[in-house]
């Protein structure tokens, strides 16, 4: 049925598209399984297999479209199972369910009200996702495809209007003109550092040199962001599309796109999908009779944060170690192997056929003044809803939060939402209006990064939270500039020491000069936004490290012995079970009796927190 | 020396990964990557044997293979126990679950168990936030792991017997 020569020419690409699309159209019911990382972790896989074989021995006649997908986004109610035409959302899928899914709702149409998902606070039950709280407040361009199409599967893109803006792109526009439409849609460097795209390629483009090259950077290193694995794992093609538009406005002929050592899936996606690509002329020499011709190859990361960095990931691409340079010259004029190179993110990169699809006017027409289109973001941590969620620029936190996230588990009381990554900042709940925007989130004190959102509640240290990342940043660390690789193991000294109860008078004020040091000497981006976490903690959240230093007290009582475990007497039950998950043998009581524990035994490992039934054990 | 004494498999496979990327040294990483997933760490004679065909110093490949997490140059155990410590799971308890699986095993992140049945490897983040605090052994994914869960999680692969006590109920 495919098409296998190679397609020469934008007619055949036209051809192709229909053909596919009256046979997609043909098969009317689908199901999806979305085989994401999160979902697969939680048995998608299990499922899918599943939903094959019980789909095999349906009856004749009834013809059925399996399709594994790219991460719906909602992490938290996964695995995800989507029947089509009616489009029924069914949450935590188990394998034993399949059975019911095929008969009730492939053969009869029926919904399984037990899989729908229900509001936590209203109640209602939805049977699609868009009447889902969750999804109803988003606007999914980059993630338009993930969970909905087969990213094993070219010809599921091209169904969809794949490769259409390559085939634009290459014979109704000329690269300056590419170039001029991404910059006046007023696409902004979506992993981290928000360098208008545009620009970026401008100076590439005009840059002296024969060989230039494109570079998707893939090497999403940021903990609690995932939206670059599952833009990866979910729509390769996007990332190939944008990266070949951009390939041909600069004037480059070969493409890199390195990926994060610990991303299989990712990595086995864009090799099907590149040899896809590449197998139907959309890839390689003279790609639709343009006379352009360009390839793509991927790179396995090594495993280093710092390559995040422009210049380090040039540098482990030459095979060398991920050390940053100075950018008196930038990549732009100087990168990999000494050619004039663009690097921008994987979402950046998918962004660039939706804009050369729907026009720049479009695009700039989302979002606020300075930061146009949408962003996704990963929201994650003490929130009820966590997932993958795609949202205007100009939204704010708070929306993202309470209204997308479904706010904070367990009646626990919000504290800050952290953005930008290790090097990003808190934002306390005062700030929580502030619009997602490059400038705006600067403002406060954080940075847009890469888009990762954590939300932390009352049981989170803040103080904790900085020597969490300082400890991250000065393990990746490169060493090769001194502020960063002696400030900041001298800034986790003393954050450790306060943590530990042991801070002093002055700890602060010391804290906030290598902060200074840091902002203004660091070699590359990497330590000259790492004080980020400490300055802000310190901005929004002084009076904890004063608790800490003062009274030798965690006020969220995270931080070891600066709190204690302690038995309510009048609600233990005596049933023994802290007892018995205590290493320490430290609680002793007779049964049925209240427990004790002893507190100079204790090492506060919280086992008995975590054993107990009747929330009897208190950290006070 | 020691390349001349080098078991043929070291050669043979230091020879392949070099062709496979055409003896280009931009490639050293992917290289050193395949040649560790071929013995599960990179052996000095087969490092050795890289450097020389590409006419690098060995040094080059040395300061690669310690600069990046991926690269180990000690041999790993049976089973790859990976403990997620990004920022989610660090934040749900993921720090306890550490100094659990540490006390367990008696190892430090990064070393593997005298018996060769784990290594114990704390990553910074596994990208599988919404199951945090999550832990993997091989290829497989635990979620929402609890301190009292690891014993059994460990025990599935053949660890502990002798010392386990018996755990809650």
């Amino acid at each position: 049925m495919a098409i296998s020569r190679p397609i020469t020419c934008v007619e055949d690409l036209q051809r192709w598209r229909e053909e596919v699309d009256a046979r997609l159209r043909a098969d009317r019911i689908t199901v999806t399984v979305c085989t994401g990382t999160g979902c697969s972790a939680k048995g998608a896989r299990a499922v899918f297999k599943a939903m094959g074989e019980a789909l095999a021995e349906l009856p004749e006649g009834l013809s059925v479209e399996l399709k594994p997908t790219g991460c719906h986004g909602f992490c938290e109610q996964g695995p995800i199972v989507v029947v089509s035409p009616s489009n029924v959302f069914y949450q935590n899928v188990r394998e034993e369910d399949v059975p019911e899914i095929i008969q009730e709702t492939v053969v009869k149409g029926l919904p399984v009200e037990r899989l729908l998902y229900e509001d936590p606070v209203t109640g209602e039950v939805a049977r699609s996702s868009s009447e889902i709280p969750f999804y109803q407040k988003q606007m999914r361009l980059v993630l338009r495809h993930s969970g909905n199409k087969d990213p094993g599967s070219i010809e599921d893109y091209i169904a969809g209007g794949g490769y259409a803006s390559l085939a634009k792109a290459l014979t109704e526009m000329s690269p300056e003109q590419i170039v001029a439409e991404v910059e006046r849609s007023g696409l902004r460097g979506r992993g981290g550092g928000g360098f208008p795209t545009g620009r970026k390629w401008r100076s590439c483009r005009e840059a002296h040199g024969e060989q230039k090259y494109v570079i998707c950077n893939g090497d999403e290193g940021d903990p609690g962001a995932f939206m670059d694995r599952s833009i990866m794992e979910g729509d390769p093609h996007a990332v190939i599309e944008g990266m070949t538009i951009g390939a041909y406005a600069i004037g480059a002929h070969q493409g890199f796109v390195y990926v994060r050592n610990e991303y299989p899936l990712a990595v086995e996606r864009l090799r099907k999908a590149l040899a896809d690509a590449r197998e139907h002329g959309l890839l390689g020499e003279n790609i639709l009779g343009s006379g352009f011709s360009f390839d793509i190859q991927i790179n396995r990361g090594g495993g280093a944060f710092v390559c995040g960095e422009s210049t380090a990931l040039m540098a482990s691409l030459e095979g060398r170690v991920g050390e940053p340079r100075a950018k008196y010259i930038h990549t732009v004029e100087v990168g990999l192997h000494g050619k004039p190179t663009t690097l921008n993110n994987v979402e950046t990169w998918a962004n660039v056929p939706v804009i050369i699809d729907r026009g720049a006017d479009w695009f700039a027409s989302i979002g606020t003044e300075g930061s146009k289109g949408t962003k996704v973001f990963s929201l994650v941590g003490k929130v009820r809803n966590t997932g993958l969620v795609e949202v205007p620029m100009g939204m704010t936190l708070r929306e993202i939060v309470f209204e997308i996230g479904g706010g904070i588990p367990g009646d626990k009381q919000f504290k800050a939402v952290q953005t930008g990554g290790p090097s990003g900042g808190c934002i306390p709940e005062e700030h929580l209006d502030t619009p997602v925007d490059f400038d705006q989130l600067w403002e406060v004190g954080s940075m847009m990064g890469s888009g990762g959102l954590i939300v932390m509640d009352e049981d989170t240290c803040m103080v904790n939270v900085a020597r969490y990342f300082t400890g991250f940043l000065r393990d990746e660390s490169c060493g090769k500039c001194v502020p960063c690789r002696e400030g900041l193991a001298q800034m986790e000294r003393i954050l450790t020491r306060v943590c530990d109860g042991e801070g002093q008078e002055g700890d602060v004020e010391l804290l906030l000069h290598l902060c200074d040091v840091l902002d203004a000497a660091a070699l590359c981006a990497l330590g000259s936004t790492a004080s980020n976490p400490v300055r802000s903690t310190i901005r929004w959240f002084r009076e904890e490290y004063d608790e800490h230093i003062r009274e030798r007290h965690c006020p969220a009582r995270e931080c070891r012995g600066l709190f204690r475990y302690e038995i309510l007497a009048e609600t233990c039950t005596g049933c023994g079970a802290c007892r018995r998950a205590c290493p320490e043998g430290a609680i002793s009581g007779e049964r049925r009796q209240a427990h004790r524990i002893d507190q100079t035994k204790c090492v506060n490992c919280g086992a008995c927190l975590e054993a107990c039934r009747f929330d009897s054990v208190v950290k006070v | 020396m020691t390349i001349e004494s080098a078991p043929p498999d070291y050669r043979a496979a230091a020879e392949e990964v070099v062709e496979r990327y055409r003896r280009n040294p931009g490639f050293l990483i992917p290289m050193l990557q395949d040649l560790q997933q071929e013995f599960g760490y990179l052996p000095r004679p087969a490092v050795e044997l890289v450097a020389q065909s590409l006419d690098i110093p060995l040094s080059q490949c040395y300061a690669v293979a310690t600069f990046y997490s991926s690269l180990t140059l000690v041999p790993r155990g049976k089973h790859l126990l990976t403990l997620c410590l990004g920022t989610v799971c660090y934040l749900k308890g993921g720090k306890e679950i550490a100094q659990h699986i540490e006390r367990e095993l008696g190892v430090k992140p990064g070393e593997t168990t005298e018996d060769r049945l784990f290594t114990y490897q704390p990553v910074n983040c596994l990208g599988a936030c919404a199951l945090a605090p999550v832990m993997m052994v091989d290829d497989t994914y635990y979620e929402r792991v609890k301190t009292s869960q690891i014993r059994k999680i460990l025990g599935a692969y053949g660890w502990g017997g002798e010392n386990g006590k018996d755990g809650d109920q």
